[in-house]
């Protein structure tokens, strides 16, 4: 990426946006769609500078509540700022310090790139909008795909694009919905390299996923099911909020076929046993995660003495934690 | 260009940004920007281009060249019992007529009833034994004239001018007597069209129709096209006024609309003789009037629409009623009060006399005031409508 790492940037202590200021601030957000309550309850703090993930599965309300945060949806009930402007009255405000990068792409197809950006430019005053935007063309790399439509672009590179346009104007938040889905791993990687360097530069980044590794390259993250927010804080709180105690067997002198089917026969005894929570099996290893460590050393007793497997208690994953809280929540949702 | 992104100081930057994009210029600068942004859309847009400067070329064509309200040359056939000299100077009174193809006699009623039903005359005429006799004694014989009125307003004409021709040629043609008052009572009075040609009423009344039509359409389809494209969420998350959006994506289309009333005028003046009596200013301040209504009330549809297909049938269900109750297929004056009332609400109504009275009678503005009025009123009710419809959230 061509974005500067160099620059030293040095922190102006510009009042409205100096580091360590709360970039968004919401109180018991919820908003429900037809009787169906989509988000319940929810409240966030995101502080300037920050990458913060949003992570949850399917549906569980994460689209909705980026929209609310920019204005695009009317909170049924619940308060809150977004870089100090009120999310109720002051949308016209926040629409111009934030970049919202939507989950489909929604830049105008039938427009080149360098249209797009002209585009976006001009709609937010910005100074010179055809300057601006072959400033932000070779920025991007895309150069020589000036003219090319949007609409023909690869996913990878409307994505970019995208992304472009919403730093543009210079806002000061950025919501992105999605970003990477569908897009290849390097072309992943080069995006969270920017997206590190925009929050080196002081901008704050709300960003959603469902991938586990790009939560782990957030500052901080939220996970929401259901509309209900279930955990935030650091990668490592959460895990350490999460109670989960977690082992990991491995097999001993089994290979293929055979250590597949002792993993996989010692995964449906496993299951049925009180204390184990959660089962899963990566290649010829099992993840054996619990809420209760006591139930769960108890279950897995029996097995412990086989020499076939051997046993080791680990730090939960992410995944495992994500998977529990899910499943959790579904268990007190009925 | 880094500095930009990067430059934690942007919070500085604020003061300079909230003044950024605010004010009149920053009106401007959105309208401009979403105007931009439309006609290159419109022009990349080949087929709806290449439609709508064809519309107009072709529906003036099809209809100046092949519809014609006042048919001539319809054929014609002559039963006549007797062969006088007034039967005769009927005969030649009628076939010096354009209306009439040729005048064939037959010999009996009910040849002349078979080549009307069959549709090989439209006309029949009857002359009763004894006719020149009856006329010299002042009896005033009936002359059959039976007319296949299933076209009405084709048959209509001829109809009226038959019995003109025929007391014509009583009274000049041949004989002292008078054939009576009445025979002169049929008095065709077409003024400002002298000829009845069909053309002088049809290229204004065109010019208002497919105005009315792709002007609708057009902007039925520009916010439900967003919408449906996914392009409207992030349209909305950017800071542009409702207002600003329906302007930007209104005024590109004016300029295709004049281009349309100029194409349908020039073709009409130059193919069909239609004059132009009056200012040429004045239609031009009418017809962009009538552009912006008929732009705004399409772009009502587009803010009132869940879907491109909805838009368009909504800009249907206008454009039928305009086309039948403006006074474009059917005279205003002739239709029942309701009919009228709901006319008035019609923008092609009120333009249709604008122009006519431009085009045709040379009229001034005083005479256009009251229409002119009620169009701006139009525009106003459908902008307001719009701008209240329109959704700035996704709720």
């Amino acid at each position: 990426m061509s974005v500067a790492t160099t620059d030293p940037a040095p922190p102006a202590p510009a009042a409205p946006s100096a580091l360590g200021e709360v970039a968004i601030d919401v109180e018991g957000l919820s908003k429900s769609f037809g009787g169906r309550v989509v988000v319940n309850d929810l409240s966030m703090r995101v502080m300037r500078g920050q990458i913060y993930g949003f992570l949850g599965p399917n549906g569980s309300g994460k689209t909705t509540t980026i929209r609310m945060l920019c204005g695009l949806l009317t909170p049924d009930s619940g308060t809150g700022t977004c870089l100090g402007y009120d999310i109720l009255t002051q949308a016209r405000e926040i629409r111009r310090y934030v970049g919202y990068m939507t989950q489909r792409f929604s830049l105008y197809q039938d427009l080149s790139v360098r249209e797009n950006l002209e585009f976006v430019a001009r709609l937010y005053g910005v100074p010179h909008p055809e300057q601006a935007a072959q400033a932000e063309l070779e920025r991007l790399g895309l150069k020589g795909r000036g003219h090319q439509l949007a609409g023909e672009l690869s996913g990878g590179w409307k994505q970019r694009l995208a992304l472009g346009a919403c730093i543009l104007p210079g806002p000061e938040l950025l919501l992105l919905d999605e970003p990477t889905a569908g897009v290849d791993p390097k072309a992943r990687r080069e995006f969270w390299a920017q997206i590190h360097e925009l929050a080196a530069g002081g901008l704050t980044v709300l960003v959603s996923t469902h991938y586990m590794d790009e939560a782990e390259r957030c500052h901080e993250i939220a996970y929401i099911a259901y509309g209900h927010l279930l955990a935030q804080g650091t990668v490592q709180q959460v895990i350490a909020q999460s109670g989960l105690s977690t082992w990991t067997v491995d097999t001993v002198g089994l290979t293929g076929r055979e250590a597949g089917l002792a993993v996989a026969g010692l995964s449906r005894v496993l299951t049925e046993n009180v204390g184990v929570d959660m089962v899963a099996p990566f290649g010829t290893s099992l993840h054996i995660s619990g809420r209760d460590a006591e139930a769960l050393e108890a279950a897995i007793a029996p097995y412990r003495t086989d020499p076939r497997y051997v046993w080791r208690k680990e730090a939960p994953t992410l995944e495992d934690v994500f998977i529990d809280l899910m499943s959790r929540s579904r268990d007190e949702m009925r | 260009m880094s500095e930009r992104h990067l430059d934690p100081g942007r919070g500085g930057g604020r003061d300079s940004g909230a003044g950024r994009g605010a004010g009149v210029a920053g009106f401007f600068a959105r309208v401009r920007a979403m105007m931009v942004k439309e006609f290159i859309q419109l022009m990349r847009d080949r087929v709806t281009f290449a439609t709508m400067i064809m519309i107009p070329l072709l529906q003036l064509i099809l209809f100046g060249f092949a519809i014609n309200t006042t048919p001539r040359n319809l054929p014609t056939a002559v039963f006549s019992h007797e062969n006088t000299d007034l039967s005769r100077a009927v005969l030649a009174a009628l076939k010096n007529t354009a209306f009439f193809s040729y005048v064939r006699e037959v010999h009996s009623a009910d040849e002349a009833e078979h080549l009307i039903r069959s549709g090989e005359v439209l006309f029949f005429v009857e002359i009763p034994a004894g006719f020149e006799r009856d006329v010299r004694r002042g009896d005033k014989p009936q002359i059959l004239v039976a007319a296949d009125a299933t076209d009405p307003i084709g048959s209509a004409n001829a109809l009226a001018a038959l019995a003109g021709v025929i007391n014509t040629a009583l009274a000049h043609d041949r004989f002292v007597d008078a054939p009576g008052e009445n025979a002169f009572q049929i008095v065709q009075h077409r003024r400002y069209n002298p000829a009845g040609t069909s053309q002088l009423n049809i290229v204004p009344g065109l010019l208002g129709t497919i105005l009315t039509m792709t002007m609708l359409i057009f902007t039925a389809l520009s916010v439900t096209r967003e919408i449906e494209r996914g392009t409207m969420e992030s349209l909305l998350a950017m800071p542009i006024h409702p207002v600003e959006i329906m302007l930007g994506k209104i005024l590109p289309y004016v300029s295709v609309g004049i281009l349309q009333a100029f194409l349908i005028v020039a073709a009409g003046m130059l193919l069909f003789g239609v004059p132009l009596e009056g200012s040429v200013l004045l239609l031009v301040a009418a017809t962009l009037l009538f552009i912006v209504v008929n732009l705004s009330i399409g772009y009502t549809f587009s803010t009132l629409a869940q879907n491109q297909l909805q838009a368009v049938q909504m800009s249907f269900m206008f454009f039928l009623p305009s086309i039948l109750l403006s006074g474009f297929m059917f005279p205003f004056s002739g239709m029942p009060l309701w009919a009228r009332v709901l006319g008035e609400g019609l923008p092609l109504t009120h333009y249709l006399r604008m122009v006519r009275g431009v085009m045709l009678k040379g009229a001034t503005f005083p005479d256009l005031q009251v229409d002119a009025a009620a169009l701006v009123a139009l525009m106003l009710v459908a902008m307001t409508v719009a701008v209240a419809r329109f959704r700035q959230t996704l709720d």
